[in-house]
C-alpha cells in the first residue's frame, strides 16, 4: 500500500504497533491493484475506474458543463455573474428537499410527498406568522416541525404498518396538497413580510471578505481533516492516501471555490442561501458518513435482513429517515416562499416533485439504495435549475422545459441501472 | 477433554415454532455446555436454520422455554442474544453487499469516538483480527460484493468473533469453503473450545462432525432424534439417526457399492 513517507518516520510506526503493521504487510492480497505512486498511477487508476463504472460525479460535472456551454452560446447573459448567483440562490429550496430525498432514497424507498409537505409549511409560517400574527421565530420552528410529523407520520405507515412507501407518500401528496389549500384559505395567496424568511434568499454578505473568507476557510478545513485523518492512519499501522491525492483534491477545491467567490463577488456577494445550504451539506454528509446512525441508513439500502440480524433498530431508522425527509422538505419549502416572498396555492405541485427526484438522482444517488452522497443533491439540483433559467432565458416555454427535463432524468436513471450492472459484474454494486 | 460445566450456557426446553402450515419445530430440546462444542445434524429441511435462529432471536419461539446459564430468558430480538452473548452467523450470510469488509464486521456494534466513528480504529482490529484467523481478502476497504462466497464466509465467521461471545452458533459454516479455509475454521472452532466458549456447529460433513464435535444432537424432522457422544458413537448410528432408519439411501447406496467392488 502507499503509505506517504514524508510525514511520520517509519520507525515510529513499527515500534508502536509492530503487529499491526506486520499484519497490514501480510493481509495485502498479492491479486489486488495497488494504484501506483505519482501521476501515472492516476491515470491507471482512472482508467480502471471508467471500465469498472466507478464514475462518481464525472457525468454529471460534464453534463453540467455541456449544459452551460449550450446556453451560453444561445444567450450571452446565461453565465454572467448576475445570472449563475440567481441560479444558485434559486436553487437552495429544491435543493434542501432534495437532500431529505436521498436519505430516503438510500434506503431503497422513495418520497413522492415532499413537495406537498414543502408547500404545508410555506402555508403554516405565513397563516401563524402574518395571518394570526404570531412570532416569526416560533412560526418557522412550527412551520419545520409541521414538515418533521408529516414525514414521522409516513415513516410510521410504512415501517410499522409495512404499506409500501410510494404508497403512504402518494397519498401523502394528495393529502398535504389539500391541508395546504385548506390552510391557505379562499384568498389563495399570503404576502410574506420583511423578515427573516424572507431574508432567507435575499440576504447577501456583500462584503467582499466574507465569500473569499469562507473559500479559505472551505479549503483550510478540507485539508486539514484529510492530513489529520492520513496522520491517524499511518499511526495505527494501516494504509492511507497518499498526500499527493489529498493536495490534487485541495487544489481542485481551492480553484472551484475561489471561481464561485470571484463570480459572487462580481454580482451582490455572498448569498446567505447559499452559505445555509453549504452548512446543511456539510452536516448531512458528515452524519451520514461519519456517525454510527449513517451506517444504518446505509445498511438498510445494502440488507434490511442484515442489518436486522446485526441488532439495528429497523422500524425506528425508517421512521427517522422519512422524518429527516419530511423536515427537510418544510425547511426547503420555507426558501421557496421565501424567493417568491408569499406563500400561494402552487407551492410545491406540478412538475416541483419530480426536479426534487431528478435532483437527487441526477447527482448520482441511486434508486436502488444504499448508494449516494447528500452532495450528490448540490451537483443534481444545479443541472435541473440550470435548465429551468436557460430555457427560460430563451423563452421556451413550460410544455418543452417538461419534456426536456423528463429526458434528463430519464438518461439519469439509465445511467444508474446501466451502473449498477457494469457495478455488479465488476464487484462494486 | 476440557472441563465441562454442570450448567450449560444454554439450554432448549420443549422449543417449538410453527410458519404458517409448517411445524418447523417441535417440543425440541438442546444442552450446550461451555467449553463444548455441539454438533446439529440432519436432512434438509429438519429445522436445524429454523432453531439457530430462534436461539439468535431472528424468529422468536411460540412455545417452550429458552435457558441462558440456568435462568430463564427471553429472546425476541437479534439484540437480546447479542446481549447475552451469543454470536450467529447465518446459513444465508446476513452481510450488506454495498458496505465494505471493516462496516460489516462491526455492524451494529461501531467503535466511536467522541461520538463519530473510529474507523480507524475498527479498521485496524479488522486487520489485526482478520490476521489471526488468517483469513485472506483483497482489502479490508472493498465492499463485501466483490468478495467471493467463501470470502464472505470468512468474513462472516470473523464478525462472530468480534464481541468475545459466550456461545458461537455456526450453520454450515464450511459449505463454501476451500479445503484449507474448511481445516482453519475447524481449528477457530477448536481453538473456540480451548478458550472455554460453547460453540454449536451445524454442518453435513459427517467427517467435520466427527473431527471437532463433543456432542452429536439430531434433528428429524423439527423434533429431537437423540444426542450421542461423537467418542463412543460410529458414523452409521448417526447416519441412522439422521434418516430414521437403519435401512436408508445411505446404507443402501453403501452396500450397493461394495457389492460392486466384490465383483
Ligand atoms: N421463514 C420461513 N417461513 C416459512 N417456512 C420456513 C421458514 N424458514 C424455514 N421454514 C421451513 O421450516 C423447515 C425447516 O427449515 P430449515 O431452514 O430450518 O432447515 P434446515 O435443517 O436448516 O435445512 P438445510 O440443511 O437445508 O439448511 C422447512 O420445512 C422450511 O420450509
Ligand atoms: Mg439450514
Amino acid at each position: 500500500m502507499s503509505i506517504d513517507k514524508t510525514s511520520t518516520p517509519p520507525e515510529g510506526q513499527t515500534v508502536e504497533n509492530p503487529e499491526a503493521a506486520a499484519g497490514a504487510a501480510t493481509a495485502v492480497d498479492p491479486r489486488l491493484l495497488v494504484r501506483e505512486q505519482g501521476f501515472a498511477g492516476y491515470i491507471t487508476e482512472f482508467k480502471r475506474k471508467i471500465k469498472a463504472g466507478d464514475l462518481g460525479s464525472l457525468p454529471v460535472v460534464i453534463g453540467l458543463v455541456i449544459i452551460w456551454i449550450i446556453f451560453q452560446s444561445l444567450n450571452s447573459n446565461f453565465l454572467t455573474a448576475g445570472n449563475l448567483s440567481d441560479i444558485s440562490v434559486a436553487m437552495v429550496g429544491t435543493g434542501m428537499i432534495a437532500i431529505g430525498i436521498v436519505f430516503v432514497l438510500l434506503l431503497g424507498e422513495i418520497d413522492l410527498s415532499v413537495g406537498s409537505v414543502s408547500g404545508v409549511a410555506g402555508a403554516t409560517f405565513a397563516v401563524l406568522n402574518i395571518t394570526n400574527g404570531m412570532n416569526e421565530v416560533l412560526a418557522l420552528v412550527l412551520a419545520v416541525l409541521t414538515g418533521t410529523a408529516a414525514g414521522a407520520i409516513h415513516g410510521f405507515v410504512f415501517a410499522r404498518i409495512g404499506v409500501p412507501a410510494f404508497a403512504v407518500t402518494l397519498a401523502g401528496l394528495l393529502f398535504w396538497q389539500g391541508f395546504m389549500l385548506q390552510i391557505l384559505g379562499d384568498n389563495g395567496t399570503i404576502n410574506l413580510n420583511d423578515g427573516i424568511v424572507t431574508k432567507l434568499t435575499s440576504y447577501y454578505f456583500s462584503d467582499v471578505a466574507a465569500a473569499y473568507g469562507l473559500a479559505v476557510v472551505a479549503v483550510a478545513a478540507y485539508f486539514l481533516t484529510g492530513f489529520l485523518g492520513n496522520r491517524r492512519r499511518e499511526a495505527a499501522g494501516i494504509p492511507s492516501r497518499p498526500l499527493s491525492d489529498l493536495v490534487l483534491r485541495t487544489v481542485l477545491l481551492a480553484v472551484v471555490s475561489f471561481a464561485v467567490a470571484i463570480v459572487y463577488n462580481q454580482y451582490k456577494g455572498l448569498p446567505l442561501a447559499v452559505v445555509l445550504f453549504l452548512a446543511v451539506l456539510v452536516l448531512t454528509d458528515f452524519v451520514l458518513r461519519r456517525t454510527a446512525y449513517g451506517r444504518k441508513v446505509f445498511a438498510l439500502g445494502g440488507s434490511v435482513e442484515a442489518s436486522r440480524r446485526a441488532g439495528i433498530n429497523v422500524e425506528l431508522v425508517r421512521i427517522s429517515v422519512f422524518a429527516i425527509a419530511g423536515t427537510f422538505a418544510a425547511i426547503g419549502g420555507l426558501f421557496v416562499a421565501s424567493k417568491i416572498a408569499a406563500a400561494n396555492q402552487g407551492a410545491g405541485t406540478g412538475e416541483f416533485l419530480m426536479n426534487v427526484i431528478a435532483a437527487a438522482v441526477i447527482g448520482g444517488t441511486s434508486l436502488f439504495g444504499g448508494r449516494g452522497r447528500t452532495w450528490n443533491a448540490l451537483l443534481g439540483v444545479l443541472v435541473i435549475v440550470s435548465i429551468q433559467y436557460g430555457l427560460a432565458l430563451e423563452g421556451i416555454a413550460a410544455p418543452v422545459q417538461y419534456m426536456i427535463t423528463g429526458g434528463v432524468l430519464l438518461a439519469t436513471v439509465i445511467i444508474d441501472a446501466v451502473t449498477r450492472k457494469t457495478q455488479k459484474t465488476a464487484g462494486r454494486a | 477433554m476440557v472441563h465441562v460445566s454442570a450448567t450449560p450456557v444454554l439450554a432448549l426446553r420443549g422449543v417449538s415454532k410453527r410458519f404458517g402450515a409448517v411445524q418447523a419445530l417441535t417440543d425440541v430440546e438442546l444442552e450446550v455446555h461451555a467449553g463444548e462444542v455441539v454438533a446439529l445434524v440432519g436432512d434438509n429441511g429438519a429445522g436445524k436454520s429454523t432453531l439457530v435462529k430462534t436461539i439468535a432471536g431472528v424468529h422468536p419461539i411460540d412455545e417452550g422455554v429458552i435457558e441462558w446459564e440456568g435462568k430463564a430468558v427471553q429472546v425476541n430480538k437479534p439484540n437480546d442474544a447479542q446481549n447475552l452473548g451469543i454470536a450467529t452467523v447465518y446459513q444465508d450470510l446476513a452481510l450488506c453487499d454495498n458496505i465494505d469488509v471493516v462496516g460489516n464486521l462491526f455492524l451494529g456494534r461501531e467503535i466511536r469516538r467522541r461520538g463519530v466513528l473510529d474507523e480507524v480504529e475498527m479498521e485496524r482490529r479488522s486487520r489485526e483480527l482478520l490476521d489471526t484467523l488468517s483469513i485472506r481478502i483483497p482489502s479490508v476497504r472493498i465492499p463485501i460484493a466483490s468478495l467471493s462466497g467463501g470470502q464472505r464466509q470468512v468474513v462472516a465467521i470473523a464478525r462472530s468473533m468480534l464481541g468475545e461471545p459466550k456461545l458461537v452458533i455456526l450453520d454450515e459454516p464450511t459449505a463454501a469453503l476451500g479445503v484449507e479455509q474448511t481445516a482453519q475454521v475447524l481449528d477457530l472452532v477448536e481453538r473456540l473450545r480451548e478458550r472455554g466458549h460453547a460453540v454449536i456447529l451445524i454442518s453435513h460433513n459427517m467427517a467435520d462432525v466427527k473431527a471437532v464435535a463433543d456432542k452429536v444432537a439430531v434433528l428429524r424432522l423439527g423434533r429431537n432424534n437423540g444426542v450421542f457422544e461423537v467418542r463412543s458413537t460410529s458414523q452409521e448410528e448417526i447416519i441412522s439417526a439422521i434418516t430414521g432408519a437403519t435401512d436408508n439411501a445411505v446404507t443402501r447406496r453403501a452396500a450397493r457399492t461394495n457389492g460392486e467392488i466384490k465383483k
